[in-house]
This record gives C-alpha cells, structure tokens and sequence, in this order.
C-alpha cells in the first residue's frame, strides 16, 4: 500500500513538473490528466474511494474534457508552441521558484512536527452519505439550490 | 476495503473471452445487419463465415502502420489504445456469474462511469493530433455528445443504486432475485438503453464518425493495428453496455436453474448486443442540435424526475 | 413531452419491428458460383455460330451482322466452295466490345448468328477476349431446330439444282409462249 501511495505520489509531482514545462497545450493536457488520476490513487490509498471515484468522473473525466474542447477550438499550431518555448525562459522561474521554496519547506515543517498518521481510515459511500444528509444537510440542500438554479438557467438558454 | 480480486488464472480468461468475443461482434454484426437487409453475409471464410475475423486481423494487423507527418505524434499514437485500455478496465468489475469476476468492488457503478468518462479522451486525442478537419470535427461532436450523455447515464442509474441500496455490482445482481429492476426502473432502462448507445458512439448515434458528412470522423487518419483498436474498442463498447444492461437492469446471470448461471448471463447480453445490431439496422442517424437537444431538453428531466420519483416512492415504502 | 413519447412509440419503434421482422423474410443473394441461376432462353449471352441440322455452317457471310453492329466487334470474310455455298472464311467477334445487344442476330438472315444464355466469358488476357470461327462454332442447331437456309432458298448450289427447294416452284421458261 506504502508503494502504491509513493509511485502515485511521484507520478503526480513528475507530472505536474511536466504540465508546467510543457510547450505543447495538448501535452500539457494530458499530463494534467495524468496528475488528476494520480491524485485519484492517492486518494483511493488514504480509504476514500468515493473520493477517488468523484476526482476521476468530475475532474479527470469532464472539466478536463472541456478544457480539451476550448483547445479544439482555439486552433493552435506550431506557431504557439514556439511562442511558448520563447516564454519559456530561466529569468520566469525564478520568482514562482522562490514562492514555491518558501511553500514547501512551510509544508515539510509542518509534517515534521505535527506528524500526520498515514494509517488508512476506510471512508466508504454510506459514511460519507449520512455525514452529508445528518450534520451537513443545510450545506447539501443550499448547494443543490445553487446547481439548480444552473440547471434552470441552462435549460432555459437551450430552449430558445 | 473490501475488493475480492479473482485469481490470476480467472483474470485471463475473462481477458481473454472479452476480446474474442468483441472480434466476433464484427462477424455477428456483419450477419445480423445481413438477416434484416434480406442479405447472407460474409459467409465464405470458413464454415458460416466464421473465421471472418481472423481474415479481417491478419489483414490488419500487416497493415502499414502509419503515422501521418502533419500529424502530433504523442497523442495521435496514445489515443488509441485508451479506448481499449478503459473500456477492459470497465469490464473488471462486471459480475459474469457467481464467483466469476475481476474485482468485487464497492463502488463499481462509480468506477464504470469514470472510465466511460475517460474514454471521452482517445477520441477527442485521436481528432485532434489527426491535424484534419474531418477528424477534428468529429472529436468536436464526439466530446460534446460523450459529455451530455455521460450525465443521464449517470443520473439514470442512479435510480438501480437507490433500489438496491449499494454501488456494488454483485449486489445490485443480488437485490434482484425477486425481481428485474427493468420494471420498476424501466424510464431509467431506457434513458440508459438510448445513453449507451450515444456514449458508445453506435448507430444511430455515430454522429461523430458520419461517413456522409465528415469522411470517418475522428478516425480519418488511422489505419492498421491503431484503426483496429479504435474498431475493436467499440465492439467492446457495446459488449460493456450490454453487460452493464443486464446487470443493472435484467437480474444478471439470475434465471431459471436449468442452465448455468454464465449462460443465463451470456443468453442477456447477446440479446442486448443484438438489439443495438437491430438499432443500427432500422434507425437513421439524427441531426446534430437534434441529438443535443433530445438530451438535454428531453432526456435530462425525464431522468431526474426518475430519481425524484424512485426516491419518493423508496421513502414512501419504508414509512409504511 | 408526452408528443416526443408518442412520436417516439409510432415512428421509431414501429421501424424497429418492421425491420426485425424482415429475418424472417426470404433472402435475396444468390450464392452464384456454387448456386447457378436459372438464365431465361432468350438472355443475351455469349455468341455463337450455329449449324444447320446436315451439319453445314448455316452463316452465308452475307456481312449483315458485322453492319448491325453498333460497336463493329464482327469481322468476316466471305468465300465461297466448289458447290457455291457460301461461308466466312474468317469470322471474328471481339468479345472485349460487344455489348450484347442482339442486333446481329435480329440481322441473320439464316438464324446463324444466336446469342445464347452463357455470361461467364471473363478472361484473364484481353487477346483471349477475341474469338475466331472455330471457337464460336457449335455442333448444333441452336434455338432453331429445323432450319436449313439452302433448302428454303432458291439458290443453286451442289446437289440441289433450282426450283428442287421446299415450297418452290419448278423455274419457269421464260422463252416459252405456253401456259
């Protein structure tokens, strides 16, 4: 479990580096695909398939599609590319690299001495259901009030 | 956690008979469509035709396998086998019969609909490295129309887990001993039905690869072993689709004793595979907007009113 | 709403059983090579040269069906033997453009030329398409049994002198003043 934990952990770094790096839309695309179903494993180690389950349909398998699909329509070429790699220089790192120093040693600090158990605690679908509809029922009920009203809107711009 | 995973003996047989009986789809389909055109077939490769395919993959597989040079060669050559690699994972956590199986999974519904989500990706990759009009044009209506449909075969399972009370696949097939969930759940069947169909992009929803309109779609530029899989990987579709019908909404390999249970789930799905044979046999292909409109304004609160009323109804009985 | 379902049950699943009924239907494909069709007596087929029922050629070389021809796929030439008879020395038929149409043998006047119900005449060397005398002729009479041109024609050759044909009266003297 610990192997399967740290090989997904380290294909999800690699590939965001390579979501970051990548002069390719597209590739960079896929990498971000990659990072998510990545993340969905980790998930699915800690005890939380459900969890897993929700990151790899909602993320990895629609909002990224529609990413992909503004891409399509964009009609990139190789023109961007180049573009891209011309951005792409040593002098853009250094400020992002800085921040994301200070973030990591922040984050390393803290799982140093607060020492956070990696003991898998099984969350199943009936768990996380009654947590939902018992103390979180209000959260649950204005949410959905908010998706319909989307959902109302929608329909109402497909009808005419 | 609970995953009982099956031997790996059991895992290469059910690896195995999945793929050779998706090649044999191409065979059944050819004679089925050739039944209800008044036609035979192919039926000269060996007896009944039936070494067709083995015809069909020696040819494909010795077939220059070519990569276009406009094309972006990363994605043009991962899109292809996702379809295969998704649609098999899917097939994991199907219950073929009792003790038949890859994984018992808790959240195998969960799990089928993220690789169907995922599948989304070979064809919109496929389109778009091809660097074709055609090709994007098809994996444009393809994205758009695997999206929409995605949501209602969701939505309209939804009803099946509430009935029986769990995303376990086994279980649903369980809860079923006293009754196919096709009667109380029958809008949900047909929601499901007509989603599968779109999702799996078969006639009469093959809007994405219309060879009248747009050459072959996302797979204009494909040929060989990378065409076979995206031809394969959408017989394997449907052998998913039927299975999952069974499943879900026909009791699973329950039925009379008098034949094994794996038969009993054989006999389903090949009536369910024959049936989107006979879809693709009788219906023609609707227009694009007609086809978005159709899901979203028709088939989305048709589900939802499903759920609403499968809810209504479940609290209803537990209050009595 | 309710009209889409009612749409739906009328249209599209009346279609689907009207097409899952035709399995039962009787197929249409003839599996032609090892279930030969019954060809009607009068198709235009392959050409051949008949005989008359003594066995002689029946074609006169009267080069009418090489003029009928709209694609001049007949070649002939006429000669004649010691008896006066008439035959082709050569006759040649160049299968590679005819189109079947008949109309040589609507030209014959002896029922020599007959197109007969074969069309199996795919040849893999285009030269093999042309057909000489020897091949088009059969040791037969073809669709007309009985006929025999120089027995009904006046014409004198050996062994039948004018007037000796059937139907035909004796030559008259025309230098004679009596009935």
């Amino acid at each position: 479990m610990m192997m399967l934990f740290y090989s997904a952990a380290a294909i999800a770094v690699i590939a965001t580096l390579a979501v970051i790096s990548s002069s390719n839309v597209v590739h960079a695309l896929v990498y971000l695909i990659i990072s998510l179903l990545s993340v969905a494993v980790i998930f699915f180690v800690l005890g939380a398939p459900f969890a897993a389950m929700l990151e790899a349909i909602v993320y990895a398998g629609a909002i990224m599609v529609l990413f992909l699909f503004v891409m399509m329509m964009l009609n990139l070429g190789q023109a961007t590319e180049n573009e891209e790699k011309a951005w792409m220089t040593p002098k853009l790192w250094i400020g992002p690299g800085l921040l994301t120093a200070v973030l990591f040693v922040q984050l390393a600090s803290v799982l140093l001495t607060q020492g956070v158990a990696l003991a898998p605690v099984e969350v199943g679908v009936l768990d996380i259901s009654l947590l939902l509809f018992g103390p979180w029922l209000l959260a649950v009920e204005l949410a959905s009030m908010l998706l319909l009203a989307g959902l109302i809107a929608a329909y109402h711009l497909a009808k005419r | 956690m609970r995953f009982e995973v099956g031997s790996a003996l059991s895992i290469g047989a059910i690896l195995f008979t999945v793929i050779i009986v998706a090649a044999m789809l191409i065979w059944v389909e050819r004679r089925l469509l050739g039944l209800w055109q008044e036609r035979l077939g192919p039926n000269r490769v060996g007896p009944f035709g039936l070494l067709q395919v083995v015809a069909d993959m020696i040819k494909i597989f010795t077939k220059e396998d070519w990569v276009p040079p406009f094309a972006d060669k990363f994605s043009f050559i991962l899109a292809p086998p996702i379809i295969m690699v998704v649609i098999l994972m899917s097939f994991s956590v199907i219950p073929f019969a009792p003790g038949v199986g890859v994984i018992d999974s808790d959240i195998g519904v969960l799990f089928v609909l993220a690789m169907a989500s995922l599948g989304a990706y070979s064809v919109m990759l496929g389109g778009l490295a091809s660097n074709n009009k055609y090709a994007l044009l098809g994996s444009l209506r393809a994205a758009a129309q695997m999206v929409s449909y995605e949501v209602f075969m969701g939505i309209s399972l939804l009803g099946v887990v509430a009935l029986a009370g769990s995303f376990n696949l086994r279980e649903i097939v369980l809860s079923q001993s006293d009754g196919w969930y096709v009667v109380p759940q029958f809008v949900g069947f047909v929601i499901f039905l007509i989603a599968g169909v779109a999702e799996s992009h078969r006639l009469p929803f093959d809007i994405p690869e219309a060879e009248q309109e747009i050459v072959a779609g996302y797979h204009t530029e494909y040929s060989g072993m990378k065409f076979g899989m995206f031809f394969v990987g959408e017989y394997l579709g449907v052998l998913l689709i039927s299975s999952l019908l069974v499943v879900l909404f026909c009791g699973g390999w329950l039925g009379p004793a008098f034949l094994p249970p794996i038969v009993w789930f054989a006999l389903k799905t090949g009536f369910f595979i024959a049936f989107f044979i006979l879809l693709r046999a009788a219906i023609p292909r609707p227009r694009y907007d007609q086809l978005m409109n159709y899901g979203w304004l028709f088939l989305l609160p048709l589900s939802l009113l499903n759920l609403l009323l499968t809810g209504a109804f479940i609290l209803w009985q537990d209050g009595m | 709403m309710l009209r889409l379902i009612k749409d739906t049950l009328t249209t599209q699943v009346v279609t689907l059983w009207r097409v899952f009924v035709h399995a039962f239907a009787k197929t249409d494909t003839v599996e032609y090579p090892d279930v030969q069709p019954q060809m009607a007596a009068r198709w235009r087929g392959r050409i051949i040269l008949s005989r008359d029922p003594d066995g002689e050629e029946r074609c006169v070389a009267c080069n009418l069906c090489a003029v009928a021809c709209p694609v001049d796929c007949i070649a002939l030439q006429k000669a004649e033997d010691d008896e006066g008879r008439w035959y082709p020395e050569f006759f040649r038929i160049n299968f590679s453009r005819c189109i079947m149409c008949g109309f040589c043998e609507e030209a014959c006047p002896t029922n020599a030329i007959q197109l007969t119900p074969d069309f199996e005449m795919a040849e893999y060397v285009r030269q093999d398409m042309v057909w000489e005398k020897e091949d088009l002729l059969i040791n037969g009479t073809g669709k007309y049994h009985d006929y025999n041109f120089y027995r009904v024609a006046g014409k004198k050759i050996g062994g039948k002198d004018k007037g000796e044909a059937i139907n035909e009266a004796p030559p008259v003297n025309v230098r004679s003043l009596l009935p």
